[in-house]
């Protein structure tokens, strides 16, 4: 199990971030993209934004942006009849059963 | 750079058969070599296999199977679009004059591992193409107006130009209200808005300018290439209503033909959704942003095949590695005047657009007669 997944069995979302021009690199790597420098693990802010959503069955799924960079898609939990693009949302739960998994609310 | 040309094509009928990738890949090349006059085995230098399939040293095995000492001998795996991939690593090798004659092969099975990208750690838990789909899907209803009757039109269109293909998996017509009643898989995809996994093969044979002349008085010439790569994560999408990569890889694709949308007479273009076909019509520019829905519309109303006439993958069906290969097929006979019931009259321009993974990545070629 690499990092990504074992903090996020901890319930954490870490992201590699470059220690020398700082760059979310996401998906998670070994290096920066930018400038192939090494990476530390950072804990993302929960704050997100909606992006896109749809809906399988009764449950809502979301593309969510994280610090205005990191798109990932999660379950969104919400009673809310309607929901808009770039509306607040906060990461509750991170999990990993093989597969990532997010789950936001509305904030 | 040398000119290249398309003389010869193989296909095997699509279907959910429970056969091995050796076993495809076979059927296409007996085909081609039963369809095309003046060449033996050993005239090929080039053999490119194209699949996701889980196999090792498929090339080879490929090449001793069907009697071939190939210089040059190698897979291509890009997922959806390693047919169009390897149609371009043969083009190279061939422009270049590092070989003369290239068979290439794309071949996949109905229960690829390149189904799903386990990587893509931004699709969480939806990794599934329908979530993608989705999400397409949403942002182009939501900034166009596009309604489920629009995708709707695509699937029965491209169902329709299917009955007409002896290749293709699906051999009957839906209709509108079919579609619209079939099931929901998410709240904005429909089972009849999806192309489905199949097995099935295709291939082609490129060939120098000299070469052409011996082996026929068709050749289909292929006059401009365009790739793209603008991630591997679905989620470096940033406009959802919009495939960046299609639209970067035509831009180059006509500029190297030195041809406009406008010349295109006949397309092949990838319909892994209905969703998909609508914003390629925009983003391949044969329609404005947000028009494409009333082009494909006006396509199904007037039965014009320009658009997928081979059904395109919702209605052959989606066998990951041999489709590109399958759409240049389709291209080289509707050029050729060899299309039997699907033809388009007078094509002379063609276009194929293959791309992977949520559209991260796209080829286009154009095709001349």
């Amino acid at each position: 199990m690499t990092v990504f997944e074992r903090e996020l069995k901890n319930g954490k979302f870490v992201c590699s971030e470059c220690v020398n021009c700082n760059k979310l690199v996401w998906p998670p790597s070994d290096f920066c993209n930018s400038c192939f420098s090494k990476v530390r693990w950072r804990q993302l802010s929960t704050a997100a934004v909606l992006v896109e959503f749809s809906k399988k069955d009764d449950t809502v799924f979301c593309i969510a942006e994280l610090e205005g960079t990191i798109r990932v898609m999660g379950a969104l939990e919400t009673d809310a009849k309607e929901l808009t693009v770039g509306q607040e949302l906060h990461l509750v739960k991170c999990d990993y059963d093989g597969k990532e998994k997010f789950v936001f609310h509305v904030k | 750079m040398r000119k290249v040309a398309l003389v010869g094509t193989g296909l095997a009928k699509f279907t959910k058969d429970d056969v091995s990738i050796e076993s495809l890949m076979l059927l296409a090349i007996k085909s081609l070599f039963e369809n095309t006059q003046n060449v033996t085995q050993k005239d090929i230098d080039v053999v490119l296999t194209s699949t996701s399939d889980n196999s090792k040293y498929l090339s080879s095995i490929i090449s001793e199977l069907t009697g071939l000492t190939p210089k040059i001998s190698h897979s291509v795996e890009s997922l959806c679009n390693s047919g169009a991939n390897s149609t371009v690593s043969a083009f190279a090798y061939v422009a270049s004059g590092l070989a003369d004659v290239a068979l290439v092969i794309g071949a996949e099975r109905f229960d690829s591992p390149g189904l799903v990208l386990e990587w893509d750690k931004s699709r969480g838990q939806y990794k599934h193409p329908i979530y993608w789909s989705s999400m397409f899907t949403k942002a182009h209803m939501r900034k166009y107006g596009t309604t489920k009757e629009d995708l709707a039109i695509v699937s029965a269109k491209n169902h329709k130009n299917a009955t007409a293909n002896p290749y293709a998996y699906f051999e009957k017509e839906y209709s509108i209200d079919e579609i619209m009643q079939s099931k929901n898989l998410t709240e904005d995809v429909r089972l009849l808005d999806c192309s489905l996994p199949c097995s099935g093969s295709a291939a082609i044979l490129l060939v120098s300018e000299e070469i052409a002349k011996k082996i026929t008085d068709c050749p289909i010439w292929i006059t401009g290439i365009g790739q793209k790569t603008i991630s591997a994560g679905f989620t470096k999408n940033t406009d959802l209503t919009t495939m960046k990569s299609t639209i970067d890889a035509a831009t180059d694709a006509y500029k190297m033909s030195n041809i406009q949308p406008t010349d295109i007479d006949v397309a092949e273009i990838h319909d892994a959704f209905t969703i998909c076909e609508i914003i390629e019509l925009e983003d391949l520019r044969f329609a404005k942003k947000g028009k494409g829905s009333n082009y494909a519309r006006n396509c199904y109303e007037t039965q014009d095949r320009k658009i997928n006439p081979r059904g395109g993958l919702i209605g052959s069906g989606h066998p990951l590695g041999a489709t590109g290969i399958a759409q240049i097929v389709e291209i080289v006979q509707q050029l050729q005047e060899k299309a039997g019931k699907r033809q388009v009259q007078d094509a002379k321009v063609g276009l194929v657009q293959n791309m992977s993974a949520a559209a991260t990545s796209s080829t286009v070629l154009i095709l001349q007669s």
